[in-house]
């Protein structure tokens, strides 16, 4: 079905629209920073309604590392249809998760080309991992590192 | 039958996001009895620990001298909590109506929660939300 497909096409109309209006308006000094912060911010307020759909049939969460492996299976099969590939840990607050085939990487390229034009399209799940942690009680930064597209690493 | 008298919903920092109470009753009673029972949901809540994952918690108590009525809770996965107070006057209550009521307001709560007009920490306003705990509040009277 092309479910999948719609919001990859959602996604990728979003960065490039953000983008447009800010090329429109003045200072190209502020633009990425502030571009970037928007998409953050829209996939802030997402996480947070999806975090209370998905998590209304579960049982609490004991510890913030059952609240990992929650957001590595559940979470994300239910938006990118696909578990995240690895996940590490130092035990002292800071995760790695890892995702080999990104879903909204996977069409852009599969190499090294376009690398510098990824952290655009990360933004956006960033923002949702944090909305989605913030609900759970937990305040968080995170940061996304492309190396090889189309693998992903998020840092929180 | 039992009686709904009233419904309160709390964010995660404890402030009420949305209030409903039989109006002829004394409200500010019922707003003090809800206030205080929080106390032990954050009691209940932090001694789940190593205990089994119970999401739903019962919390049957606060009888009065003069009225008999029991307040419920329950806590989501987020933090937040509703209480419920019924006015147990006739016959008991069977768990699983407590249940189902729960499980309505949760749900109506994630919808509200999904409307993108809705900022969280803001007072509930949205119209499905309260005709579901109207129609909650006529049908159990």
């Amino acid at each position: 079905m092309a479910d999948d497909v719609l919001f990859e096409f959602l996604h990728m109309e979003m960065v490039s629209h953000v983008y447009k209006e800010q090329a429109s308006r003045e200072d190209i000094d502020k633009e990425r920073v502030t571009c970037v912060s928007t998409l953050e911010g829209m996939g802030f307020r997402v996480g947070q309604g999806l975090i209370e759909r998905f998590t209304k049939d579960c049982p609490t969460f004991k510890d913030d590392l059952d609240i990992m492996k929650f957001l590595c299976k559940d979470f994300w099969t239910g938006i990118f249809r696909k578990q995240v590939d690895n996940l590490r840990t130092n035990h002292q607050g800071t995760y790695v998760l890892q995702d080999n085939k990104f879903t909204l990487l996977t069409q852009v390229s599969s190499g090294k080309q376009h690398l510098e034009e990824a952290p655009k399209y990360l933004a956006y799940s960033c923002g949702l991992i944090r909305g989605a942690l913030s609900n759970l009680g937990l305040e968080s930064v995170v940061t996304a590192e492309v190396s090889l597209m189309p693998s992903c690493e998020y840092l929180l | 039958m039992y009686v709904i008298i009233c419904m309160h919903c709390f964010c995660p920092q404890n402030y009420p996001l949305y209030i409903r109470s039989v109006p002829s009753q004394s409200e500010l009673k019922f707003h003090y009895t809800v206030h205080t029972s929080l106390d032990v949901v954050e009691e209940k809540i932090s001694t789940v620990g190593k205990a089994m994952a119970e999401q739903r918690e019962l919390y049957l108590g606060l009888l009065y001298p003069t009225e008999d009525y029991k307040v419920y809770g329950y806590v989501t996965n987020s933090k937040v909590k509703f209480v419920i107070v019924v006015d147990s006057s006739n016959t008991s209550l069977r768990d699983n109506e407590i249940r189902s009521m729960f499980r309505k307001l949760h749900n109506s709560f994630t919808d509200v929660m999904c409307n993108p007009f809705y900022n969280p920490g803001d007072p509930i306003q949205s119209k499905a939300f309260d005709s579901m705990v109207s129609a909650m509040m006529v049908q159990s009277s």
